[in-house]
Protein backbone atom coordinates (compact mmCIF):
# COMPACT_ATOMS: atom_id res chain seq x y z
CA UNK A 1 0.00 0.00 0.00
CA UNK A 2 1.68 3.20 -1.16
CA UNK A 3 0.49 6.81 -1.24
CA UNK A 4 1.80 10.21 -2.23
CA UNK A 5 1.53 12.10 1.06
CA UNK A 6 0.31 15.71 1.16
CA UNK A 7 1.32 17.00 4.62
CA UNK A 8 0.03 20.57 4.28
CA UNK A 9 1.30 23.64 6.14
CA UNK A 10 -0.24 22.90 9.56
CA UNK A 11 1.55 19.57 9.81
CA UNK A 12 4.84 21.45 9.61
CA UNK A 13 3.90 23.75 12.47
CA UNK A 14 1.01 23.66 14.95
CA UNK A 15 0.08 20.10 13.98
CA UNK A 16 3.58 18.56 14.27
CA UNK A 17 2.15 15.77 16.46
CA UNK A 18 -0.30 14.87 13.67
CA UNK A 19 2.59 14.67 11.20
CA UNK A 20 4.75 12.54 13.50
CA UNK A 21 1.95 10.19 14.52
CA UNK A 22 0.53 9.75 11.00
CA UNK A 23 3.94 8.79 9.64
CA UNK A 24 4.72 6.52 12.60
CA UNK A 25 1.38 4.71 12.46
CA UNK A 26 1.55 4.23 8.69
CA UNK A 27 5.08 2.86 8.97
CA UNK A 28 3.98 0.42 11.68
CA UNK A 29 1.03 -0.75 9.60
CA UNK A 30 2.96 -1.20 6.37
CA UNK A 31 1.51 1.82 4.56
CA UNK A 32 4.27 3.50 2.61
CA UNK A 33 4.18 7.30 2.25
CA UNK A 34 6.18 9.38 -0.19
CA UNK A 35 5.82 13.16 0.21
CA UNK A 36 4.57 14.99 -2.88
CA UNK A 37 7.78 16.68 -4.06
CA UNK A 38 7.77 20.48 -3.57
CA UNK A 39 4.13 20.50 -2.49
CA UNK A 40 2.57 23.92 -2.01
CA UNK A 41 -0.20 25.25 0.25
CA UNK A 42 -3.72 24.17 -0.77
CA UNK A 43 -4.96 27.75 -0.17
CA UNK A 44 -7.35 26.69 2.59
CA UNK A 45 -10.24 29.01 3.53
CA UNK A 46 -8.43 32.28 2.66
CA UNK A 47 -8.19 31.11 -0.98
CA UNK A 48 -11.78 29.91 -1.43
CA UNK A 49 -13.06 33.05 0.29
CA UNK A 50 -10.92 35.35 -1.88
CA UNK A 51 -10.48 33.89 -5.35
CA UNK A 52 -12.36 31.09 -7.02
CA UNK A 53 -9.47 30.62 -9.47
CA UNK A 54 -6.83 30.30 -6.77
CA UNK A 55 -9.03 27.84 -4.86
CA UNK A 56 -8.94 25.42 -7.82
CA UNK A 57 -5.42 26.08 -9.09
CA UNK A 58 -3.36 25.60 -5.89
CA UNK A 59 -4.80 22.12 -5.17
CA UNK A 60 -4.57 21.24 -8.87
CA UNK A 61 -0.82 21.97 -8.88
CA UNK A 62 -0.30 19.47 -6.05
CA UNK A 63 -2.50 16.87 -7.71
CA UNK A 64 -0.54 17.21 -10.96
CA UNK A 65 2.64 16.45 -9.03
CA UNK A 66 1.04 13.33 -7.53
CA UNK A 67 -0.16 12.25 -10.96
CA UNK A 68 3.39 12.53 -12.25
CA UNK A 69 4.46 10.21 -9.41
CA UNK A 70 1.70 7.79 -10.43
CA UNK A 71 0.32 7.43 -6.90
CA UNK A 72 -2.98 8.06 -5.13
CA UNK A 73 -2.82 10.85 -2.54
CA UNK A 74 -3.20 10.54 1.21
CA UNK A 75 -3.93 13.65 3.32
CA UNK A 76 -4.05 14.06 7.09
CA UNK A 77 -5.35 17.63 7.48
CA UNK A 78 -9.14 17.70 7.10
CA UNK A 79 -9.07 21.13 5.49
CA UNK A 80 -6.42 20.24 2.88
CA UNK A 81 -8.33 17.03 2.24
CA UNK A 82 -11.53 18.94 1.52
CA UNK A 83 -9.72 21.46 -0.71
CA UNK A 84 -8.03 18.75 -2.81
CA UNK A 85 -11.28 16.77 -3.14
CA UNK A 86 -13.22 19.92 -4.04
CA UNK A 87 -10.76 20.80 -6.79
CA UNK A 88 -11.05 17.28 -8.26
CA UNK A 89 -14.84 17.40 -8.02
CA UNK A 90 -15.02 20.68 -9.92
CA UNK A 91 -12.39 19.79 -12.51
CA UNK A 92 -14.20 16.53 -13.29
CA UNK A 93 -17.68 18.08 -13.17
CA UNK A 94 -17.22 21.33 -15.07
CA UNK A 95 -15.14 21.56 -18.27
CA UNK A 96 -14.72 25.33 -17.81
CA UNK A 97 -13.16 24.77 -14.36
CA UNK A 98 -10.80 22.17 -15.82
CA UNK A 99 -9.71 24.53 -18.58
CA UNK A 100 -9.24 27.35 -16.11
CA UNK A 101 -7.10 25.17 -13.80
CA UNK A 102 -5.00 24.09 -16.77
CA UNK A 103 -4.54 27.68 -18.00
CA UNK A 104 -3.43 28.83 -14.54
CA UNK A 105 -1.11 25.92 -13.71
CA UNK A 106 0.13 25.57 -17.29
CA UNK A 107 -0.25 21.79 -17.21
CA UNK A 108 -2.99 19.34 -18.21
CA UNK A 109 -5.01 17.78 -15.41
CA UNK A 110 -8.18 15.67 -15.68
CA UNK A 111 -9.09 15.52 -11.97
CA UNK A 112 -8.30 11.81 -11.91
CA UNK A 113 -5.94 11.48 -8.95
CA UNK A 114 -7.56 9.67 -6.05
CA UNK A 115 -7.47 11.64 -2.77
CA UNK A 116 -7.99 9.79 0.53
CA UNK A 117 -7.94 10.86 4.14
CA UNK A 118 -5.75 8.89 6.53
CA UNK A 119 -8.86 7.78 8.46
CA UNK A 120 -10.45 6.52 5.26
CA UNK A 121 -7.31 4.57 4.39
CA UNK A 122 -6.98 3.05 7.86
CA UNK A 123 -10.62 2.01 8.24
CA UNK A 124 -11.80 1.31 4.69
CA UNK A 125 -8.57 0.19 3.03
CA UNK A 126 -6.60 -1.56 5.76
CA UNK A 127 -9.62 -2.41 7.92
CA UNK A 128 -10.16 -2.65 11.71
CA UNK A 129 -9.35 -6.38 11.79
CA UNK A 130 -5.83 -5.99 10.43
CA UNK A 131 -5.28 -3.08 12.81
CA UNK A 132 -6.59 -5.03 15.82
CA UNK A 133 -4.11 -7.78 15.01
CA UNK A 134 -1.24 -5.30 15.43
CA UNK A 135 -2.40 -3.75 18.71
CA UNK A 136 0.23 -4.40 21.41
CA UNK A 137 -0.99 -2.16 24.21
CA UNK A 138 -4.80 -1.83 24.01
CA UNK A 139 -6.32 1.45 25.19
CA UNK A 140 -8.27 -0.51 27.80
CA UNK A 141 -10.45 1.56 30.09
CA UNK A 142 -10.16 4.74 28.00
CA UNK A 143 -13.40 6.44 27.12
CA UNK A 144 -12.92 8.45 23.94
CA UNK A 145 -15.27 11.02 22.37
CA UNK A 146 -14.59 10.84 18.63
CA UNK A 147 -14.86 14.31 17.15
CA UNK A 148 -15.04 14.49 13.35
CA UNK A 149 -15.65 18.22 12.95
CA UNK A 150 -16.87 19.58 9.64
CA UNK A 151 -14.73 18.83 6.65
CA UNK A 152 -14.13 15.08 6.99
CA UNK A 153 -17.78 14.39 6.21
CA UNK A 154 -19.13 17.53 4.57
CA UNK A 155 -20.29 18.16 1.96
CA UNK A 156 -21.02 14.46 1.33
CA UNK A 157 -20.98 14.63 -2.47
CA UNK A 158 -17.36 15.78 -2.27
CA UNK A 159 -15.79 13.90 0.64
CA UNK A 160 -18.09 10.88 0.94
CA UNK A 161 -16.32 8.24 3.04
CA UNK A 162 -18.65 8.30 6.03
CA UNK A 163 -22.12 9.47 7.04
CA UNK A 164 -22.26 13.31 7.12
CA UNK A 165 -24.44 13.55 10.24
CA UNK A 166 -23.48 10.43 12.17
CA UNK A 167 -20.05 9.20 11.11
CA UNK A 168 -18.54 6.11 12.72
CA UNK A 169 -15.15 5.29 11.15
CA UNK A 170 -13.13 6.92 13.94
CA UNK A 171 -15.23 5.07 16.52
CA UNK A 172 -14.45 1.79 14.73
CA UNK A 173 -10.77 2.62 14.78
CA UNK A 174 -10.80 3.43 18.49
CA UNK A 175 -12.68 0.19 19.20
CA UNK A 176 -9.99 -1.71 17.29
CA UNK A 177 -7.41 0.04 19.48
CA UNK A 178 -9.19 -1.29 22.57
CA UNK A 179 -10.77 1.98 23.69
CA UNK A 180 -14.43 2.58 24.38
CA UNK A 181 -15.94 5.28 22.19
CA UNK A 182 -18.68 7.20 23.96
CA UNK A 183 -21.99 8.02 22.37
CA UNK A 184 -22.33 11.79 22.12
CA UNK A 185 -24.29 14.21 19.95
CA UNK A 186 -21.64 16.73 18.83
CA UNK A 187 -19.47 14.55 16.57
CA UNK A 188 -19.85 16.89 13.60
CA UNK A 189 -20.56 20.25 15.27
CA UNK A 190 -18.19 23.02 14.17
CA UNK A 191 -15.35 24.22 16.48
CA UNK A 192 -15.17 27.63 14.79
CA UNK A 193 -12.26 26.72 12.49
CA UNK A 194 -10.25 29.71 11.26
CA UNK A 195 -12.41 32.14 13.25
CA UNK A 196 -9.69 31.34 15.79
CA UNK A 197 -7.65 34.10 14.14
CA UNK A 198 -10.40 36.70 13.76
CA UNK A 199 -13.07 35.95 16.39
CA UNK A 200 -11.54 33.82 19.13
CA UNK A 201 -14.52 34.67 21.39
CA UNK A 202 -16.78 32.63 19.08
CA UNK A 203 -14.31 29.75 19.07
CA UNK A 204 -14.31 29.77 22.88
CA UNK A 205 -18.12 29.60 22.97
CA UNK A 206 -18.20 26.69 20.51
CA UNK A 207 -15.34 24.68 22.02
CA UNK A 208 -16.69 25.20 25.55
CA UNK A 209 -19.96 23.64 24.41
CA UNK A 210 -18.14 20.73 22.78
CA UNK A 211 -15.83 20.02 25.70
CA UNK A 212 -18.62 20.20 28.28
CA UNK A 213 -20.76 17.82 26.24
CA UNK A 214 -17.86 15.35 25.91
CA UNK A 215 -17.36 15.57 29.66
CA UNK A 216 -21.06 14.99 30.27
CA UNK A 217 -20.95 11.93 28.01
CA UNK A 218 -18.26 10.53 30.30
CA UNK A 219 -15.28 10.90 27.94
CA UNK A 220 -11.70 10.90 29.26
CA UNK A 221 -10.41 12.55 26.10
CA UNK A 222 -11.30 13.71 22.62
CA UNK A 223 -9.96 12.12 19.43
CA UNK A 224 -9.65 14.46 16.43
CA UNK A 225 -8.38 14.27 12.85
CA UNK A 226 -8.03 17.95 11.94
CA UNK A 227 -5.23 20.39 12.91
CA UNK A 228 -7.58 23.33 13.38
CA UNK A 229 -10.00 21.32 15.54
CA UNK A 230 -7.08 20.14 17.68
CA UNK A 231 -5.64 23.60 18.26
CA UNK A 232 -9.02 25.20 18.93
CA UNK A 233 -10.06 22.49 21.39
CA UNK A 234 -6.70 22.01 23.11
CA UNK A 235 -5.00 25.42 23.24
CA UNK A 236 -8.02 27.55 24.20
CA UNK A 237 -9.37 25.53 27.14
CA UNK A 238 -8.23 28.06 29.74
CA UNK A 239 -9.72 30.96 27.71
CA UNK A 240 -12.99 29.03 27.23
CA UNK A 241 -13.20 28.25 30.94
CA UNK A 242 -12.63 31.89 31.83
CA UNK A 243 -15.32 33.12 29.43
CA UNK A 244 -18.00 30.48 29.91
CA UNK A 245 -17.43 28.69 33.19
CA UNK A 246 -14.92 26.15 34.49
CA UNK A 247 -14.76 22.53 33.38
CA UNK A 248 -12.34 19.66 33.85
CA UNK A 249 -9.38 19.99 31.44
CA UNK A 250 -9.79 17.43 28.68
CA UNK A 251 -6.85 16.07 26.64
CA UNK A 252 -7.41 16.37 22.88
CA UNK A 253 -5.36 13.86 20.90
CA UNK A 254 -5.03 13.13 17.22
CA UNK A 255 -6.64 9.80 16.43
CA UNK A 256 -3.27 8.70 15.02
CA UNK A 257 -1.62 9.45 18.38
CA UNK A 258 -4.12 7.23 20.20
CA UNK A 259 -3.73 4.50 17.61
CA UNK A 260 0.06 4.77 17.83
CA UNK A 261 -0.08 4.28 21.59
CA UNK A 262 -2.18 1.16 21.08
CA UNK A 263 0.32 -0.14 18.54
CA UNK A 264 2.97 0.18 21.23
CA UNK A 265 4.90 3.00 19.56
CA UNK A 266 7.03 5.20 21.84
CA UNK A 267 5.42 8.46 23.02
CA UNK A 268 8.27 10.58 21.58
CA UNK A 269 7.55 9.19 18.12
CA UNK A 270 3.93 10.35 18.41
CA UNK A 271 4.43 13.89 19.74
CA UNK A 272 2.51 13.08 22.91
CA UNK A 273 4.48 15.67 24.91
CA UNK A 274 3.52 18.47 22.49
CA UNK A 275 -0.10 18.85 23.57
CA UNK A 276 -1.34 21.83 25.60
CA UNK A 277 -3.49 19.72 27.95
CA UNK A 278 -1.28 16.87 29.11
CA UNK A 279 -2.68 13.36 28.63
CA UNK A 280 -0.56 12.05 31.54
CA UNK A 281 -3.46 11.07 33.84
CA UNK A 282 -5.17 9.52 30.86
CA UNK A 283 -2.20 7.28 30.13
CA UNK A 284 -1.81 6.44 33.82
CA UNK A 285 -5.42 5.24 33.79
CA UNK A 286 -4.72 3.02 30.79
CA UNK A 287 -1.63 1.57 32.49
CA UNK A 288 -3.55 0.95 35.72
CA UNK A 289 -6.26 -0.92 33.82
CA UNK A 290 -3.65 -2.92 31.91
CA UNK A 291 -1.97 -3.82 35.21
CA UNK A 292 -5.29 -5.19 36.45
CA UNK A 293 -6.17 -2.15 38.58
CA UNK A 294 -9.72 -1.00 39.16
CA UNK A 295 -9.76 1.63 36.43
CA UNK A 296 -7.24 4.11 37.81
CA UNK A 297 -8.20 7.39 39.32
CA UNK A 298 -8.22 9.75 36.36
CA UNK B 1 -22.74 40.29 20.53
CA UNK B 2 -22.65 42.48 17.44
CA UNK B 3 -25.91 43.18 15.74
CA UNK B 4 -26.10 45.91 13.14
CA UNK B 5 -28.66 48.66 13.60
CA UNK B 6 -30.80 47.95 10.57
CA UNK B 7 -30.94 44.24 11.12
CA UNK B 8 -32.46 41.64 13.36
CA UNK B 9 -33.07 37.98 13.30
CA UNK B 10 -36.48 37.27 14.77
CA UNK B 11 -39.70 36.83 12.82
CA UNK B 12 -40.63 40.11 11.21
CA UNK B 13 -37.27 41.66 12.03
CA UNK B 14 -36.11 41.72 8.43
CA UNK B 15 -35.83 45.26 7.13
CA UNK B 16 -39.26 45.91 5.72
CA UNK B 17 -38.49 48.42 3.03
CA UNK B 18 -36.33 46.48 0.61
CA UNK B 19 -38.04 46.19 -2.74
CA UNK B 20 -36.64 43.94 -5.47
CA UNK B 21 -34.29 46.20 -7.33
CA UNK B 22 -33.14 44.03 -10.20
CA UNK B 23 -29.48 44.69 -9.42
CA UNK B 24 -28.41 41.34 -10.81
CA UNK B 25 -26.87 40.35 -7.48
CA UNK B 26 -27.89 36.71 -8.03
CA UNK B 27 -26.00 36.64 -11.33
CA UNK B 28 -22.99 38.33 -9.73
CA UNK B 29 -22.96 35.63 -7.04
CA UNK B 30 -22.92 33.00 -9.81
CA UNK B 31 -20.06 34.77 -11.57
CA UNK B 32 -17.97 34.63 -8.39
CA UNK B 33 -18.39 30.87 -8.12
CA UNK B 34 -21.53 30.86 -5.98
CA UNK B 35 -24.63 28.70 -6.43
CA UNK B 36 -28.07 29.39 -7.86
CA UNK B 37 -29.75 31.19 -4.97
CA UNK B 38 -33.15 31.48 -6.66
CA UNK B 39 -34.05 27.91 -5.61
CA UNK B 40 -34.25 28.93 -1.91
CA UNK B 41 -37.80 28.73 -0.52
CA UNK B 42 -36.95 30.01 2.97
CA UNK B 43 -37.21 26.79 5.00
CA UNK B 44 -34.55 28.19 7.39
CA UNK B 45 -32.84 24.82 7.81
CA UNK B 46 -29.48 26.52 7.14
CA UNK B 47 -30.08 29.07 9.89
CA UNK B 48 -31.20 26.45 12.40
CA UNK B 49 -27.95 24.52 12.15
CA UNK B 50 -25.54 27.43 11.73
CA UNK B 51 -22.91 27.37 14.52
CA UNK B 52 -22.33 31.13 14.39
CA UNK B 53 -26.01 32.13 14.15
CA UNK B 54 -25.96 33.84 17.58
CA UNK B 55 -23.23 36.25 16.45
CA UNK B 56 -24.58 36.96 12.95
CA UNK B 57 -26.50 40.10 12.02
CA UNK B 58 -28.42 38.25 9.28
CA UNK B 59 -28.95 34.49 9.45
CA UNK B 60 -27.98 32.45 6.37
CA UNK B 61 -31.61 32.14 5.18
CA UNK B 62 -31.99 35.91 5.52
CA UNK B 63 -28.83 36.41 3.47
CA UNK B 64 -30.36 34.16 0.77
CA UNK B 65 -33.52 36.28 0.79
CA UNK B 66 -31.58 39.53 0.62
CA UNK B 67 -29.69 38.18 -2.40
CA UNK B 68 -33.07 37.41 -4.03
CA UNK B 69 -34.09 40.99 -3.45
CA UNK B 70 -30.83 42.35 -4.81
CA UNK B 71 -30.17 44.11 -1.51
CA UNK B 72 -26.48 44.64 -2.22
CA UNK B 73 -25.83 47.21 0.46
CA UNK B 74 -27.26 45.11 3.30
CA UNK B 75 -25.66 41.85 2.17
CA UNK B 76 -22.21 43.04 1.22
CA UNK B 77 -21.78 45.17 4.35
CA UNK B 78 -23.08 42.47 6.69
CA UNK B 79 -20.97 40.90 9.43
CA UNK B 80 -22.49 37.51 8.66
CA UNK B 81 -20.59 36.88 5.45
CA UNK B 82 -17.30 37.21 7.39
CA UNK B 83 -18.48 35.16 10.36
CA UNK B 84 -19.33 32.12 8.23
CA UNK B 85 -16.81 29.45 9.31
CA UNK B 86 -17.26 27.44 6.07
CA UNK B 87 -18.38 24.42 8.12
CA UNK B 88 -20.62 23.32 5.23
CA UNK B 89 -23.52 22.26 7.50
CA UNK B 90 -25.93 24.52 5.55
CA UNK B 91 -24.66 23.25 2.19
CA UNK B 92 -25.04 19.65 3.36
CA UNK B 93 -28.58 20.11 4.69
CA UNK B 94 -30.18 22.44 2.14
CA UNK B 95 -33.20 20.60 0.68
CA UNK B 96 -32.69 22.49 -2.60
CA UNK B 97 -28.98 21.55 -2.72
CA UNK B 98 -27.86 25.18 -2.73
CA UNK B 99 -24.18 25.48 -1.84
CA UNK B 100 -24.85 28.15 0.77
CA UNK B 101 -21.27 28.18 2.10
CA UNK B 102 -20.17 28.77 -1.50
CA UNK B 103 -22.56 31.72 -1.74
CA UNK B 104 -20.93 33.19 1.38
CA UNK B 105 -17.54 32.89 -0.39
CA UNK B 106 -18.93 34.63 -3.46
CA UNK B 107 -20.33 37.44 -1.31
CA UNK B 108 -16.97 37.94 0.42
CA UNK B 109 -15.27 38.10 -2.98
CA UNK B 110 -17.84 40.65 -4.20
CA UNK B 111 -17.50 42.77 -1.07
CA UNK B 112 -13.75 43.07 -1.66
CA UNK B 113 -14.14 43.61 -5.40
CA UNK B 114 -16.54 46.50 -4.80
CA UNK B 115 -14.44 47.98 -2.01
CA UNK B 116 -17.31 47.88 0.46
CA UNK B 117 -16.69 49.62 3.76
CA UNK B 118 -16.60 46.51 5.97
CA UNK B 119 -18.03 46.55 9.50
CA UNK B 120 -15.03 44.51 10.63
CA UNK B 121 -11.88 44.11 8.53
CA UNK B 122 -10.36 41.21 10.47
CA UNK B 123 -11.57 38.51 8.07
CA UNK B 124 -10.27 40.35 5.03
CA UNK B 125 -6.91 41.08 6.70
CA UNK B 126 -6.48 37.48 7.81
CA UNK B 127 -7.10 36.18 4.29
CA UNK B 128 -4.73 38.80 2.87
CA UNK B 129 -1.97 37.95 5.35
CA UNK B 130 -2.39 34.20 4.82
CA UNK B 131 -2.32 34.38 1.02
CA UNK B 132 0.59 36.86 1.14
CA UNK B 133 2.57 34.25 3.04
CA UNK B 134 1.68 31.53 0.51
CA UNK B 135 2.64 33.79 -2.37
CA UNK B 136 5.99 34.56 -0.78
CA UNK B 137 6.98 31.09 0.44
CA UNK B 138 4.70 28.64 -1.37
CA UNK B 139 3.57 27.51 2.08
CA UNK B 140 2.20 29.30 5.12
CA UNK B 141 4.91 30.66 7.37
CA UNK B 142 2.80 30.95 10.53
CA UNK B 143 5.02 33.31 12.48
CA UNK B 144 5.31 35.77 9.59
CA UNK B 145 1.63 35.43 8.67
CA UNK B 146 0.45 36.07 12.22
CA UNK B 147 2.76 39.06 12.66
CA UNK B 148 1.57 40.59 9.37
CA UNK B 149 -2.07 40.01 10.35
CA UNK B 150 -1.67 41.46 13.83
CA UNK B 151 0.09 44.53 12.48
CA UNK B 152 -2.72 45.05 9.97
CA UNK B 153 -5.45 44.89 12.61
CA UNK B 154 -3.41 46.81 15.19
CA UNK B 155 -3.67 44.11 17.82
CA UNK B 156 -0.27 42.67 18.63
CA UNK B 157 -1.08 41.34 22.07
CA UNK B 158 -3.92 38.83 21.74
CA UNK B 159 -2.75 35.21 22.06
CA UNK B 160 0.91 36.15 22.62
CA UNK B 161 0.65 34.20 25.88
CA UNK B 162 0.47 31.03 23.79
CA UNK B 163 3.61 31.68 21.74
CA UNK B 164 6.30 30.49 24.22
CA UNK B 165 4.63 27.09 24.64
CA UNK B 166 4.18 26.70 20.88
CA UNK B 167 7.84 27.57 20.30
CA UNK B 168 9.01 25.20 23.03
CA UNK B 169 6.98 22.34 21.57
CA UNK B 170 8.38 22.95 18.08
CA UNK B 171 4.97 24.00 16.77
CA UNK B 172 6.10 27.41 15.60
CA UNK B 173 9.25 27.99 13.66
CA UNK B 174 11.23 31.21 13.58
CA UNK B 175 12.18 30.68 9.94
CA UNK B 176 9.95 29.95 6.95
CA UNK B 177 9.88 26.59 5.20
CA UNK B 178 9.80 27.22 1.49
CA UNK B 179 8.35 25.06 -1.20
CA UNK B 180 10.89 24.29 -3.91
CA UNK B 181 8.30 25.34 -6.45
CA UNK B 182 8.03 28.98 -5.48
CA UNK B 183 8.34 30.34 -9.04
CA UNK B 184 5.40 28.24 -10.15
CA UNK B 185 3.35 29.46 -7.16
CA UNK B 186 3.97 33.09 -8.00
CA UNK B 187 2.91 32.43 -11.58
CA UNK B 188 -0.28 30.81 -10.30
CA UNK B 189 -1.17 33.84 -8.17
CA UNK B 190 -0.54 36.15 -11.14
CA UNK B 191 -2.59 34.11 -13.60
CA UNK B 192 -5.39 33.52 -11.07
CA UNK B 193 -5.72 37.30 -10.74
CA UNK B 194 -5.94 37.60 -14.52
CA UNK B 195 -8.61 34.89 -14.64
CA UNK B 196 -10.64 36.50 -11.86
CA UNK B 197 -10.48 39.83 -13.69
CA UNK B 198 -11.96 38.38 -16.89
CA UNK B 199 -15.50 39.58 -17.61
Amino acid sequence: MKYAFFPGCSLESTARPFDLSTRAVCRALGISLEDIPDWVCCGSTPAHASSDSLAIALPALNLQKAQAAGLPVMVACASCYARLRTANHRIVGAPEDRLRAERITGHPYDGGVEVRHVLDVLVNELGPDRIRAKVRRPLAGLRVACYYGCLLTRPPEIVAFDDPEHPSCMDELMAAAGAESVDWPFKTECCGASLSMTNSDIVCRLTHRLLCMAQEAGADCLAVACPLCQVNLDLRQADAGKAHGPFRPMPVLYVTQLLGLALGLPQEALGIDALAVSPKTLLAKRDAVAAGGAGGNA
Amino acid sequence: MNRGGSSGKGEGDMPQSIPWNGSGLMEEVRRCGGAQVSACFQCHKCSTGCPVGPEMDFLPSQIMRLVHLGAEKEVLASRSIWLCASCEACTTRCPMAIDIAGVMDALRILAIERRIDLPDARGKQFHRSFLGSVRRHGRVYEMGMMTAYKLRIGDLLSDVDKVPQLLAQGKLSLLPDRSGDIRQVRGIFRRAEEEDGKP
